[in-house]
């Protein structure tokens, strides 16, 4: 086919050195590294605290509080900074040039962390606006625009100054990236404020609902979906020294993809009153995203044609494999869960927070792990200090994720049957909500287990990248597999 | 990055136009990314303003007093909704378990909305009168003392951290401005008001032998938690009403399915 024509090379001609800004990559990837570990962290503990309520510490650390926290720092600074990271990395060598502006790349970086810190102290003070992933206060939200509107024009300068002609797949994904969060972002911050800490939104009951889900889908799609596609299509390749697949299934599945995603927000509110025309929009738009979802996973696979030995021995390409696997599963199951009968039992359930764990730590955080095990000895020259270990973090995580998604399988389809079930009398067959809850927790405790391994899986990387870096000079002998 | 242009030759005429077009300029290919990201959510939120197509609507609702609104406000802070529902669904097990299901003119002043994403706790849509007020009082402090085995946090400090009368007139403000019908909005007419209906629940909760004061916090937060769903509960049983006689037996039903909530918590 014409798959030879789409191959990723970043080939410098011989004797010029390409003058990248490599010193940004390297600060996104050691802010991702700190705030994943942290993330992460926060996980386990509000898990824990469904176990055992004693782990409510006062006000500031209770569940309620650091719930949008793990949440924040998971979605934003996590895979936030690791989008940076690559993309920072990558479009310069994707367009054969530096970035558009240093000064812009700081403070995007900067602004960017000052957000996340004071994510991190005002969502524990209470200070929120209680719409999932948008939990942060007005203040924080004008700053939020200010730092996208820089990255974008950084983006976008970068893109005007290319040294090639043609945008490579990854950047399509990437801009698409930068344009749709920034509408979402704006649209569902829109709020009347009271005080300096807190605001009302202008919308109102179901439409301030339906608003929020178009936001919070979509940060599905465009924070955690097409940038980690744009990744795996400049990455992927790269590792597996395979050109992409198919160039035309990635027109295709791209353009299809951007275009169903943003109806599919209302599927977070079916049952509800929000009216039925706009619930059963939303419905069918998410079964028809079965379709570019797997394009991107089959494009993804398929690259790896001719490479399956290696990945049989390569960490990065076990990771890669992994997260294009998770990615076609909790797309399918998504749409799944769409359908309103299916959605009439998993809704309020532990299966929902299985599913977008499939996605969070089968996807984002395996194909998060496998680009940075591949550029990290590469940004800085070094062999990675135990390969070993990266071994031990694949198996740590892909286990611990199949313990969390499992144990809440079965926790939510327990609990929504328990909920709904009636007995011959036409009565609740448990009309005590406290006793089903009681019969998740050996559920509950298994997830802390799984998401423990994951977490320690994390520390792993971390220390592992931290000796890399800091490495001796015996260990700074640059190998000839790193040098591509 | 690609190395070659084999398929300007042989790819197919939309991989040819893909290239050229929107690959090799990238206003358009933005601008076409912008127009396809926008289609599906202008389909489906600009429909919401319309009363047609919108959300039902109601004019017998009345917003939140102002402490219900402080009330309100806790709820948010405490993350409450990360855990409990505000969505009864039309479905039988829901009905028997939490009372009518919910209409969408209910959530007229929901600002912003309380809908939840997860049940880790009962839902609370219809929890208004469910309980008594020293109930609240009491499950705040220390949930397992009323429900054995629970593993909501307890919120003892709210039993002595006091509302800022200050602080609930800006919000009583913010939410004028978005159209909530209020009859004043200075500092005296919200302490007035916050003072008339605390001062109900301080008396309930002193005839039960629990001592505080108008402006405590588990004050407000009971009476929004009393609130809840009781209004909208009343419109229905009217709506019922006068639809009467043939309606009639419905009615009943529907007010009996209200009533079944009661041996849950």
């Amino acid at each position: 086919m014409e798959s030879s024509s789409s191959s990723v090379s970043t080939a410098t001609p011989v004797g010029v050195t390409p003058d990248y800004d490599d010193r940004i990559v390297k600060m996104f990837f050691t802010a991702t590294v700190i705030w994943g570990i942290v993330g992460m962290l926060v996980g386990v503990i509000i898990a824990l605290q469904l176990t055992f309520w004693q782990a409510n510490l006062g006000p500031w650390l209770s569940f309620g509080r650091l719930r949008p926290l793990h949440t924040n720092a998971v979605i934003f600074a996590f895979a936030g900074n690791v989008c940076f990271t690559g993309i920072y990395h990558s479009m310069q060598r994707l367009l054969k040039t530096r970035m558009f502006n240093d000064t812009l790349s700081r403070i995007h970086f900067w602004g960017w962390q000052l957000i996340i810190v004071s994510a991190a102290v005002t969502l524990p003070l209470g200070m929120t606006q209680s719409k999932e992933y948008a939990e942060l206060i007005w203040p924080i939200d004008v700053a939020i625009t200010l730092v996208w509107v820089v990255f974008g024009i950084n983006f976008f300068g970068t893109v005007a100054r290319r040294k090639v002609q043609h945008l490579y797949v990854a950047i399509w994904f990437y801009m698409s990236f930068v344009i749709t969060i920034a509408v979402l972002h704006i649209f569902n911050s829109l709020a009347i404020p009271a005080t300096l800490f807190r605001s009302y939104p202008i919308y109102t009951g179901l439409t301030d609902a339906l608003v929020q889900w178009w936001y919070g889908h979509n940060a599905v799609g465009f924070f955690l979906t097409t940038p980690f596609l744009g990744l795996m299509y400049y990455y992927l390749p790269r590792a597996a020294e395979r050109p992409v697949y198919s160039y035309r299934l990635s027109i295709i599945h791209f353009w299809a993809l951007v275009f169903l995603y943003i109806w599919a927000g209302p599927h977070h509110l079916l049952f509800s009153a929000l009216p039925d025309w706009a619930q059963t929009l939303g419905m069918v738009f998410s079964i028809m995203l079965i379709a570019p979802s797997w394009g991107g996973m089959l494009n993804g696979l398929l690259t790896l044609r001719g490479a399956w030995d290696r990945v049989r021995t390569d960490p990065v390409l076990k990771m890669m494999v992994v997260a294009v696997s998770f990615y076609g599963m909790s797309t399918f199951e998504g749409p799944m869960m769409s359908i309103r009968a299916v959605n009439g039992l998993a809704h309020y359930t532990n299966w929902v927070i299985g599913h977008v764990h499939s996605g969070a730590l089968g996807w984002v955080g395996m194909m998060s792990f496998g680009m940075l095990y591949w550029l990290v000895p590469r940004l800085y020259k070094r062999e990675l200090w135990k390969p070993q270990w990266a071994e031990a973090h694949f198996w740590l995580a892909t286990i611990g994720i199949v313990l969390y998604t499992v144990a809440m399988w079965a926790a939510g389809l327990m609990e929504g049957l328990q909920w709904r079930a009636i007995n011959d009398a036409g009565q609740l067959a448990n009309p005590i909500f406290l006793d089903i809850t009681a019969r998740l927790q050996p559920f509950l405790l298994l997830r802390v287990v799984g998401g423990s391994m994951y977490l320690v899986g994390a520390i792993m990387m971390g220390i592992n990248f931290w000796k890399t870096v800091r490495g001796s000079d015996e260990a700074a002998q640059t190998p000839a597999s790193v040098t591509a | 990055m690609t190395e070659n242009n084999q398929h300007e030759e042989q790819g197919s005429a939309y991989g040819r136009f893909h290239r050229r077009v929107l690959e090799g300029k990238a206003v358009v290919f933005a601008v076409a990314t912008t127009v396809a990201i926008s289609i599906g959510g202008l389909a489906e939120i600009i429909p919401m303003f319309s009363a047609s197509l919108g959300p039902e609507r109601s004019e017998a609702v009345t917003p939140y007093t102002p402490l219900e609104v402080a009330g309100r406000d806790l709820y948010i802070r405490e993350g409450c909704y990360t855990c409990h529902s505000q969505m009864v669904r039309p479905m039988r097990a829901e009905l028997l378990r939490y009372g009518e299901w919910s209409r969408a003119w209910e959530y007229t002043y929901d600002r912003p909305f309380l809908l939840g994403s997860r049940r880790l706790g009962p839902d609370l849509q219809r929890v208004g009168g469910k309980y008594p007020d020293a109930w609240h009082y009491d499950h705040m402090e220390d949930p397992r003392a009323l429900s054995p085995g629970s593993i909501m946090p307890a919120y003892d400090w709210m039993l002595t951290d006091r509302v800022e009368v200050a602080d609930v007139t800006a919000s009583i403000r913010a939410l004028s401005t978005a159209g909530h019908p209020y009859d004043g909005d200075s500092e005296e007419w919200v302490r007035a008001e916050m003072e008339r209906q605390g001062g109900e629940i301080v008396a309930n909760l002193q005839s039960a032998g629990r001592e505080t004061t108008w402006d405590t916090e588990i004050v407000a937060m009971i009476a929004y938690l009393q609130r809840l769903g009781v209004e909208g509960r009343q419109i229905l049983q009217q709506q019922a009403t006068a639809s009467a006689p043939e309606a009639e037996a419905s009615s009943t039903e529907s007010a009996a399915a209200a009533q079944a909530g009661g041996g849950d918590r």
